[in-house]
């Protein structure tokens, strides 16, 4: 069942949303040991948040269209009282003592949390292998990743553990576990959904954003959680893009189709390729005008991100120093505070956030500061630049969300360049802060794994990827008969 | 350019405060060279006369109206406090001995 398919049958009595949660946590008990999708189940958080829904429902008060509809939550946000690590041993035990906005936002629309699901440490990575809680597997082949970090949250919604997730894309990190695992993600225009409560890991790069198994779901979620939060200065101040109208609308007539020429080629798998053509085909039967487009920064988006968000990494994340909350190590009464916080620091944190934070600290350090801090963020602007000039002639840009399908657990683990291409077409969107979304298009043939066609537009005009998702989505369906998803491995 | 000693990584570790183990100097002085090799690429980019984004909402000066809101408790924000005392932050010595 879809979300919508859940809260209708909720809301029309068919069914109460205490019995839809307490099917969801049966089924977690039931196949996640196989998975390892949540870090945290809160049963009795889960229950007692449905109970509310139906006690509203039985006063006769009005059910939001999420209402009752269960999510499972990437452990990155705050919720409190609710054990919040961020895949990490350095927040071991921490119960945050308030609610992040997106959360806050989740329970006043009557959505239930079943839990907190597992990702890289800090949100860094693309195979969600970084969690200093072990891997999780991708429903699909067990054997495999389920994309990063956002993999928990992917993993959980395409294995029908819930229906809806949150992730945060920094990088990809939303769009690239949901093209591995067969479901639609978003990354929202940047400032769309408030980072109040978000821990932090590259702050002008983090968004947060929707996971579904349609693009209906995704829709209705980016609404329930989107919009101006003054606890978040650089949340935007406008009205949220109509995104739900956009996924109903699902037509694409004239709407000019810009695939991104230097998104193919060399490092790109064959079968991703080919599902590839297949949409952008697709696309021009539905009736889009496809034009190719060059954006030729873009090259430079990996290598630029790679400086950016190290160095940010590197300020945000020295606030784990053992002093306020979370781990401390070695305060044996004669040791000094810095002692303490390097040596809290060194247990603490994993290998990918300890790289990344030196590889940041080197980035900003003086005599190095121009040549790669400063000339990645000119190079920030070029990428910004292309965008603007391929929406001067397109209503939005395709690409594949990633150049390959789910690689196996522990192929890329100790090289962190190879893991980095993971991310090489979802980069530009963060560096620019535009909207962008993953749909599943088809399998690839060598592997039978799930392929994702990521659609872009300019800032602000999130409708826009949900009209051309919704369009593709629909017409795959009346070809297959059923989603992408419905195809998976039974667990 | 790009290209880096195991001194230079140890030196990043005591700024970052990370106390790291020889091993990890070795390991990652290897891999550091390798992925600033990479992305140094950004060189090749002609960029004198681009102005540097830091981020991609241009927003300056966000302000609110000076107004109590209510925050957290002492004890609610020393509950995840690894020491606490007299409801403030009990923390190592952060001066050198006499």
């Amino acid at each position: 069942m879809t979300a919508v398919d859940i809260a209708g049958a909720i809301a029309s009595g068919q069914v109460t949303a205490a019995e839809v949660a307490q099917a969801h946590l049966d089924r977690i008990a039931a196949v996640d040991d196989k998975l390892h999708a949540f870090l945290h189940v809160d049963v009795d958080g889960a229950l007692a948040a449905a109970a509310a829904v139906d006690a509203a429902r039985a006063a006769g008060e009005p059910l939001g269209p999420l209402a009752g509809v269960p999510l499972a939550l990437k452990d990155v946000f705050t919720q409190q009282d609710v054990p919040t690590t961020c895949g990490s041993k350095i927040l071991e035990g921490w119960r945050p003592p308030y609610d992040s906005t997106v959360v806050r936002r989740l329970r006043a629309a009557g959505v239930v949390i079943l839990g907190k699901t597992n990702m890289d440490e800090f949100a860094m990575g693309s195979s969600t292998e970084n969690s200093a809680y072990g891997p999780t597997r991708n429903p699909w082949d067990l054997e495999r990743v389920p994309g990063g970090s956002s993999g928990g949250s992917s993993a959980a919604v395409a294995s029908y553990l819930a229906p809806l997730g949150i992730g945060t894309d920094t990088g990809g990190s939303i769009r690239q576990p949901a093209a591995v695992t067969g479901i639609v993600g978003v990354k929202p225009t940047y400032g769309g959904v408030s980072r109040y409560g978000l821990v932090a890991f590259s702050s002008s790069l983090d968004q947060a954003g929707p996971l579904g198994r349609t693009v209906l779901d995704a829709a209705l979620l980016h609404e329930t959680i989107a919009g101006h939060d003054p606890m978040d200065s650089t949340s935007i101040d406008t009205p949220v893009p109509p995104v739900v109208e956009a996924a109903r609308r699902a037509d694409i007539r004239g709407l000019r189709v810009g695939v991104v020429k230097e998104f193919a080629g060399e490092g790109y798998q064959p079968g991703v390729e080919a599902r590839f053509r297949d949409a952008v085909a697709l696309l021009a039967e539905l009736g889009a005008e496809i034009v190719e487009v060059s954006c030729p920064s873009f090259g430079y988006a990996l290598p630029a991100y790679y400086l950016i968000a190290p160095s940010e990494c590197s300020s945000n994340l020295a606030r784990f120093d053992g002093m306020r909350y979370g781990l401390r190590v070695g305060d044996d009464g004669t040791a000094s505070v810095e002692e303490v916080m390097a040596s809290t620091r060194a247990a603490g944190f994993g290998p990918e956030v300890k790289r990344r934070i030196m590889l940041g600290t080197y980035a900003l350090s003086s005599g190095y500061y121009d040549a790669y801090y400063g000339q990645a963020q000119k190079v920030r602007t070029l990428i910004t630049r292309d965008f603007d000039a391929a929406f001067g002639t397109v209503d939005v840009l395709v690409s594949p969300t990633t150049p390959t399908t789910a690689f196996k657990i522990g192929e890329r683990a100790d090289d962190p360049m190879a893991m980095y291409l993971a991310d090489l077409c979802t980069i530009p969107s963060n560096l620019a802060g535009n909207a962008a979304l993953s749909l599943p298009c088809g399998l690839a043939d060598e592997d039978g794994l799930p392929v994702g066609l990521q659609i872009m537009a300019p800032t602000l005009a999130d409708d826009r990827v949900y009209r051309v998702a919704a369009a593709v989505e629909a017409e795959q369906v009346r070809r297959r008969g059923h989603l992408l998803i419905e195809e998976a491995p039974a667990l | 350019m790009a290209s880096i000693t195991r001194d230079e990584v140890a030196h990043l570790a005591h700024l970052a405060r990370l106390d790291l183990t020889a091993d990890e100097l070795d390991h990652y002085a290897s891999q550091l060279d390798v992925i600033i090799g990479s992305v140094a690429r950004v060189a090749e980019v002609a960029a004198q006369d681009i102005p540097p984004t830091s981020h991609s909402v241009p927003l300056t000066n966000v302000l609110r109206d000076d107004v109590t809101t209510p925050g957290l408790t002492p004890q609610q924000a020393l509950a995840g406090a690894p020491a606490a005392e007299d409801d403030r932050f009990r923390v190592p010595r952060i001066l050198d001995e006499e």
